[in-house]
């Protein structure tokens, strides 16, 4: 159902930054196959402008009154092994990532 | 004689007091229906049958040395494989965490551990719980119990399809909008959402963390509250973690529905949803009628809007939570063979993650970026705000809103998976509870031509009681 787009909401390059942005490496199949996908979900999601959101305020924590705040006490954590235990780029007691800058 | 295989929690924990049968035995069986049928439906991504016996015999002897047992004794446990085991790989459905075990246990699973359960294997699910149909997964698809040509829903298909299968007497699924109920209704059986905040999310693998909840998936409504009161409980791993006391859910009454107002919101029976679930979910409706409830008719004005703007949120969510699989802590990486970070981090994820979870990943950053947080992520927001409000109002005159929990019989395989929308579209009944935080159940009540059909309950916040109540009277009405 990748039908033809009326207004083009998103385009290849478009979603060539973002991808980017997103750290995922995209094939040009893909990036076609992406920009119709998305561009067929948008206009849909576009169905949310047709409500009036003026003076609303955004929800971002539905059940109210658990703000959690505890005493700063000191307890055990992962152990360095534990915490080295699933990767494969460590030395010594770290983790090895590569040079970013 | 039933096969231990085939009984419910309930009957298994009192067959296992009554010195009837052992856990040992039931652990036996379980696997005997497992080589059976698991070719077929393809519920687990993984099964330790040698761990699952020695726990049972350690089991068996405290119960030998009449020490206290727990409420959950000898029940095989299917568990989601986005649920943190410490004894079983953790892998999401995922690629990216195929040779991932966490070296912790998710609250949940100290939970059901702490009462003698026996966790058997790992289910299979949609990847990063991505999905309403399990097709995603990278380890191939469970079938649907019913017709192996039939999706069984999803995300947590894998955790449904092993319970209605009766690879597993008892299941945890997790919901982010419907991933328990979906397949609850798809596979014929009780899934539940509790309570946004109810059940501890720690060593639950985040997808959409503001939306979702880990549920039981169980044959019956009782067994459903079983494993309820095992798993809630409040902690300070989970910020959100609601301070509420530890009950025990299976106490619901067991008399009529007279004094309880159920609202039908018009929405629920609006476009999308196929005539003939609508029919056989109106049935179901009369029973509750039949049985004392106070039948109304209601309306949801915002409903519409609910799934643009769950997706709009889970997705945001999701491109954020997401952004820790670098391949450097863990998961699978092509860091190694990189010449540089950033295209070592998008090689990584681009193997290590399938399409659904990549278009999720770029439409989330999407939505969250300049120039477009506004017009999508907030406005999002908004219309939530805007559905709870809809949601309070009409549990102002109601107890208790119903309706179908999925708008479509179950699909085909292959027949939606390359078109997203379609999938999405899936969702359209189930994800305004996620939005919204409420608790909401999916118990079977028909089916057309041998695929199943849920009703959905739904109550305000912490009323779970009032669930099972409900439900429980369906239920007694089909015996």
């Amino acid at each position: 159902m990748i039908g033809t787009v009326t207004a083009e909401k998103i385009s290849i390059e478009e979603v060539e930054h973002i991808a980017w942005l997103a750290k995922i490496e995209l094939s040009q199949d893909e990036k076609k196959l992406f920009t119709n996908q998305f561009n067929t979900i948008l206009e849909y999601f576009e169905v949310i402008n047709e409500i009036d959101t003026e003076d609303v305020q955004p929800t971002t924590q539905v059940i109210e009154g658990t703000t959690a705040l505890r005493e700063d006490k000191v307890s055990t954590s992962l152990s360095i092994n534990d915490a080295l235990s699933n990767t494969t780029h460590s030395e010594r007691r770290f983790f090895k990532a590569p040079k970013i800058i | 004689m039933k096969h231990p295989y085939q009984m419910t929690a309930r009957e298994t924990v009192e067959s296992i007091h009554n010195g009837d049968i052992t856990s040992e035995e039931c652990v036996h069986s379980v696997f005997d229906r497992i080589s059976d049928v698991e070719e077929r439906v393809h519920a687990y991504i993984s099964l330790e049958k040698a761990q699952a016996l020695e726990r049972a015999r350690i089991i068996d002897m405290k119960i030998k040395q009449g020490k206290p047992i727990g409420k959950l004794v000898g029940l095989c446990i299917a568990v989601k494989d986005n649920i943190c085991t410490q004894t079983f790989p953790t892998t999401c459905g995922s690629r990216m965490l195929e040779t991932f075990t966490p070296p912790y246990n998710a609250t949940v699973v100290e939970a059901l551990l702490e009462q003698d359960a026996i966790i058997i294997g790992k289910s299979n699910m949609d990847e990063y719980a991505m999905g309403s149909s399990t097709e995603t997964s990278y380890f191939g698809p469970t079938t649907n119990p019913w017709n192996s040509k039939f999706v069984p829903g999803g995300s947590s298909g894998g955790s449904a399809a092993a319970v209605a299968a009766e690879e597993a007497i008892l299941a945890l699924g997790s919901d982010t909008g419907g991933s328990v109920r979906c397949p609850a209704s798809f596979c014929s059986v009780v899934g539940l959402k509790p309570t946004y905040g109810l059940v501890s999310r720690y060593g639950l693998i985040a997808y959409a963390n503001s939306l979702e909840q880990i549920g039981p998936l169980s044959r019956n409504v009782y067994d459903s509250a079983l494993l309820l009161s095992v798993i809630t409980k409040h902690e300070l791993r989970d910020a959100t973690s609601l301070k509420v006391k530890t009950q025990d859910y299976t106490s619901f009454p067991l008399k009529s529905l007279k004094g309880i107002t159920i609202g039908v919101p018009q929405e629920f029976f609006g476009e999308g949803v196929e005539a003939q679930v609508a029919k056989t979910v109106q049935s179901a409706i009369d029973v509750l009628a039949q049985r004392g409830a106070d039948v109304i008719s209601t309306s949801l004005p915002t409903l519409r809007y609910a799934l643009p703007a769950y997706y709009l949120i889970a997705m945001s969510e999701a491109s954020s939570n997401l952004a820790r699989y670098d391949g450097v802590r863990y998961g699978f990486s092509s860091l190694a063979s990189a010449e540089d970070w950033s295209t070592g981090f998008s090689k990584t994820r681009k193997q290590g993650f399938g399409p659904e979870v990549r278009r999720r990943i770029i439409l989330g950053t999407y939505a969250l970026s300049s120039g477009y947080y506004n017009m999508y992520y907030m406005k999002a927001l908004k219309v939530r705000t805007l559905i709870k409000q809809d949601f309070q109002k009409a549990f102002q005159n109601v107890d208790a809103l119903v309706g179908p929990t999925m708008p479509i019989l179950p699909f085909r395989l292959g027949e939606k998976i390359n078109d997203p929308l379609a999938l999405y579209m899936c969702d359209l009944l189930t994800v305004p509870e996620n939005l919204v935080g409420c608790p909401a159940i999916s118990i079977p009540c028909g089916n057309v031509g041998g695929l199943p059909i849920g009703l959905q309950i739904i109550a305000p916040p912490l009323h779970e009681n009032q669930l099972f109540h409900i439900a429980s009277q369906y239920e007694q009405a089909q015996r």
